[in-house]
């Protein structure tokens, strides 16, 4: 029998088994091996808040989806075309939403009577044929296979068991024609202190790739062209790595000294363990002992004029609320990033959700107005962390960066930025030219940005005392005049909304008027575009417009809604972003609002679009 | 951390044109007063100084003071002082704080600084009542104290603040009373002299909502035998004619007369570096039968966080070699499209 090649534009697998089964590292190495082959590409990872749920139950599935094409795509992908289900319980969470006609490889060793009766089975699915209709099933004995491939190595059953992923890996890049050998380079410096285990898993990955090859199952390979990427360097990045390059980037542009202060959470503390490890940098980070202590620290870092950086997720922006107020008064630079998790209160850790906009908008004590940006990629993450730095220090002021846990944890090809290439970044510490009569006044202003001088600690003659109590204007004393107070509160909003005025014009995506407008924010941006992509292909009157800063609003914003005869905002929360826009534009807004701890679907977002414009 | 270009100070350079706006009569003068005339003679440049507090009466000090200072929020100063310290290792920086605010709103920030030993001087006005909200019983309150908050009498057992600081691994603990000046200076001297957090307590008297609570140990007729004066390697002696001391009975303190049966011999000789000595001083606060010990009870050197901190950072500098974000981003798996 002779195996078919055929060209497929794009593809979505999922990696689905228990905790333990390797899933994100499985998924991972395909996309590495993915992004070398050059195809545009888009992940999800999915894991559950226990470290290690017990073994083969419905709890400790963990997943991991990549979507990759030979165009340029925006998401990770509604169904997916494969699923790779490690034992029982991955097959019964994910089963049902695999495409139909879609293909479920699984490991056939996992079906045992106790992970079947654990995964709520009462038969085998892999033997009663209920899934015969719908999908193509290849039921492989990958623990068995593992066991052959490694027979001769006197390793523990258990240490060859778990080479089973590799299996599944070599399985998928022969389906794939992907090759083999940067993974055998990647172990080789995983494991380099345990050869045997080297030795282990090629053997299990070459076993999975050359059993495609040779056992005639598989009639069909399956290849994706590269993708049409705009010249230049490319390389796989996830969201918190490349928020933390972002942050590194602007300390580097401006020569402030980076601080980060924080808290280990979900799912933010990455940034933490990437800040930390580049020391050689001169990146100063402090493991707090709590989210309050984290910003506490962070400000104290700016007062001394660092650039003070703290991440954290929904909980620990409730925790560091009193602290925004102190900076927002005190008027010093420091960025809070918020990588966006279900909530309320611990809600669901390790899964995604837009619901911190409002809290982020308005959730402190006081008048107390604060620069909003949110990332709208994994690439993203960089730029809007350079951005977020460079705006706390230009307008002397706090700035919230939103994240989610899907941008956090997924990837993306990313063209490598050039530092030449980021907006220049100055900084002027304030010295001797700011004494006005030989004496200093810390809340004098720059006329075009109203932002105060930086006057930090060492430098003689600028002795000052600032603090969380109402200013005088000027002096910077304290102040308990009520004309003041009103003055002072109104200069902190329109410094806040000065911003927008360096903001580039908004780009549409679409005729600049039309029957629907579909307006996004944050991450929900991918799904947002392949819908409008779509929707313009069947020729449909609708345009796109996504929000980098959601405070300030661009300026031209009103403009562009107006010329809609609909607007539709999707976001995974129960309607925020919609609240503003409905309350800043009086216009009659509608929502699509999903909050099930995953991405919107361009699908979704297609059909509530179609019901719309009718 | 001292300078080579040192000014020469006066008092005057360190008051600040704020009108004081304590209550007449509050201890936190005589402490704002002792800190004016000790700083000048630190050696220490006056933009150097940092002073960052909290939220309380003690806590509007920094105003007063002619340096940088930062009236921050309710029990955050050590966190916001912290990131001050790391992030310039070369600044002065000194905590003023209170009862209510290192030790119950920002009891986890105190016990944490005291850890990791900063080189932060913490300067504690324990008052053992709340003055700013007007009168209710704080951590230091004694059991039983009966305040708008507690009308039948508090139920809390009290910190003793010192056996805190020891617990949380403290480098550096010692008190002194806001009537005692002279006493005060030289130990806001060895506070900045020590390297480490130092946590400096201050027996501080509201006279508003809680006056006399140290009166024992200010009062003429009392005071005497109400205070043990701690002093390195001297014995533990107090009492008019000095002829009171404190001797180990097994482990436990007593108070022995110096005469017929017990000679300064038997007295406890202090020893600033013996961490048992210290603990056992400490808890002789609240026992009404013995003195309150005042002075240095534990010093030890021991290396501070940014030291090791500035360590890591030029280690991995040295190893690596200078390295530009740019590197950074150009490593990794990398692939070219034509």
């Amino acid at each position: 029998m002779s195996i078919s090649t055929q060209k497929v534009d794009e593809v979505v697998i999922r990696f689905a088994g228990d905790s333990g089964d390797g899933m994100q590292l499985t998924g991972g190495r395909f996309t590495e091996t993915t992004a070398i082959v050059g195809n545009d590409l888009s992940t999800l990872p999915d894991f559950p808040a226990e470290i290690r749920a017990p073994a083969g139950s419905l709890a400790g599935v963990s997943a991991f989806q990549i979507k990759f094409s030979s165009k340029d795509i925006h998401t990770p992908g509604d169904r997916p075309d494969v699923l790779v289900a490690m034992n029982p319980a991955a097959l019964k969470v994910h089963q049902k939403e695999v495409r139909p006609g879609g293909i479920i490889i699984s490991n056939a060793n996992a079906f045992t009577p106790r992970n079947l009766k654990l995964a709520g089975y009462d038969t085998n699915p892999l033997e009663d044929k209920t899934l015969d209709d719908y999908f193509t099933l290849y039921s492989i004995e990958m623990g068995k296979m593992v066991t052959l491939a490694c027979e001769d190595m006197e390793l523990p059953p258990r240490t060859v068991e778990r080479t089973k992923n590799f299996f599944a890996l070599g399985l998928l890049f022969w389906i794939y024609d992907r090759p083999i050998q940067s993974t055998k380079d990647w172990l080789a410096v995983k494991f380099a202190k345990r050869p045997e285990l080297v030795e282990a898993n090629i053997r299990a990955m070459d076993a999975g790739y050359n059993y495609g090859e040779t056992t005639e199952i598989f009639t069909t390979r399956y290849t994706v062209d590269k993708a049409n990427l705009p010249a230049g360097t490319y390389r796989n990045v996830v969201g918190n790595y490349a928020l933390s390059l972002g942050l590194a980037a602007a300390a580097e542009k401006s020569g402030l000294g980076l601080f980060y202060g924080g808290y280990p959470i979900t799912p933010a503390s990455d940034i933490l363990h990437t800040l930390a490890a580049w020391k050689h940098l001169g990146i100063k980070t402090f493991q707090a002992e709590d989210e309050i202590a984290g910003i506490g620290s962070v400000i104290g870092a700016a007062f001394v004029g660092n650039l003070g950086i703290t991440a954290t997720s929904g909980p620990g922006i409730a925790l560091k609320s009193e602290a925004l107020g102190l900076a927002i008064i005190a008027e010093l630079p420091l960025v809070v990033i918020n990588v966006q998790r279900g909530g309320p209160s611990t809600g669901l850790p390790t899964k995604t959700e837009q619901s911190d906009l409002l809290q982020a908008m308005y959730g402190r004590n006081g008048e107390a107005p604060m620069p909003v940006i949110a990332s709208a990629t994994p690439g993203d993450c960089f730029f809007v962390a350079y951005e977020a730095c460079r705006i706390a220090v230009k307008y002397m002021t706090p700035v919230i960066l939103l994240t989610d846990g899907y941008l956090a944890n997924g990837s993306e090809p990313w063209q490598v930025p050039q530092l030449d290439d980021l907006k220049d970044f100055d900084v002027t510490f304030a010295d001797e030219s700011n004494l006005i009569d030989g004496q200093f006044m810390p809340y004098t202003r720059d006329k075009k940005t109203l932002a105060r001088p930086w006057a930090i600690p060492g430098t003689e003659g600028l002795e000052h005392r600032i603090g969380g109590i109402e200013k005088e204007d000027l002096t910077g004393n304290v102040s308990y005049d009520p004309d003041n107070h009103h003055y002072m509160v109104a200069t902190r909003a329109k410094k806040i909304e000065a911003i927008a005025n360096e903001f580039d014009p908004l780009e549409i995506f679409g005729n600049a008027s039309g029957d629907l407008l579909i307006l996004s924010w944050g991450g929900t941006k991918g799904s947002c575009r392949s819908a409008v992509e779509k929707l313009q292909a069947d020729g449909q009157k609708v345009s796109h417009v996504h929000l980098r800063w959601v405070n300030p609003f661009p300026n031209d914003l009103g403009e562009i809604l107006i010329k809609f005869k609909n607007v539709l905002i999707p976001e995974i929360n129960y309607g925020q972003l919609i609240k503003i826009i409905r309350s800043e534009f009086l216009i009659d807004a509608k929502g699509l609002n999903q909050v099930r701890g995953k991405p919107i679907s361009s699908s979704d977002i297609q059909k509530t679009a179609k019901d719309l414009i009718g | 951390m001292s300078d080579t270009k040192v000014k020469t100070y006066t008092r005057a350079d360190f008051s600040s044109d704020q009108s004081v706006r304590w209550c007449p009569g509050c201890g936190d003068y005589a402490i704002l007063a002792q800190a004016q005339k000790v700083f000048p003679d630190l050696g220490v440049s006056k933009e150097n100084f940092v002073f960052i507090s909290g939220i309380g009466c003690s806590s509007r000090f920094p105003y007063y003071m002619n340096t940088f200072g930062f009236h921050t929020i309710h029990g955050r100063a050590p966190a916001i002082a912290s990131g001050v310290k790391l992030s310039n290792p070369d600044l002065s920086v000194w905590v003023v704080t209170g009862d209510g605010d290192a030790l119950s709103i920002g009891g986890n920030h105190t016990i944490h600084l005291l850890r990791r030993n900063l080189d932060i001087n913490v300067m504690l006005f324990n008052n053992r009542i709340y003055g700013l909200t007007k009168g209710q019983y704080s951590p230091t309150s004694e059991i039983g104290k009966v305040t708008k908050s507690s009308p039948f009498g508090s139920l809390d057992r009290p910190f003793n603040p010192l056996t805190l600081a020891l617990g949380a691994g403290a480098t550096y603990v010692a008190r002194t009373i806001d009537r005692e000046t002279k006493h005060m200076q030289v130990m806001i001297s060895r506070s900045y002299g020590h390297k480490g957090t130092s946590f400096l307590e201050i027996y501080q008297n509201c006279n508003i909502f809680n006056d006399g609570a140290f009166g024992p140990m200010t009062d003429k007729e009392s005071k005497a035998d109400s205070v043990l004066w701690l002093e390195n390697g001297q014995p533990m002696v107090f009492g008019k004619e000095k002829n009171r001391g404190i001797r180990l009975d097994g482990n436990t303190p007593m108070i022995v007369e110096i005469g017929d049966k017990w000679s300064l011999d038997d007295v406890l000789v202090h020893n600033e570096s013996d961490y048992v000595i210290a603990s056992l001083l400490s808890n002789l606060t609240y026992q009404s039968d013995f003195p309150d010990p005042i002075g240095v009870l534990y010093a030890i050197d021991s290396p501070t966080y940014e030291e090791l901190m500035m360590e890591q950072i030029n280690n991995e500098i040295g190893k690596k070699g200078s390295t530009s974000v740019q590197d950074i981003l150009n490593a990794g798996d990398t692939w070219v499209v034509e």
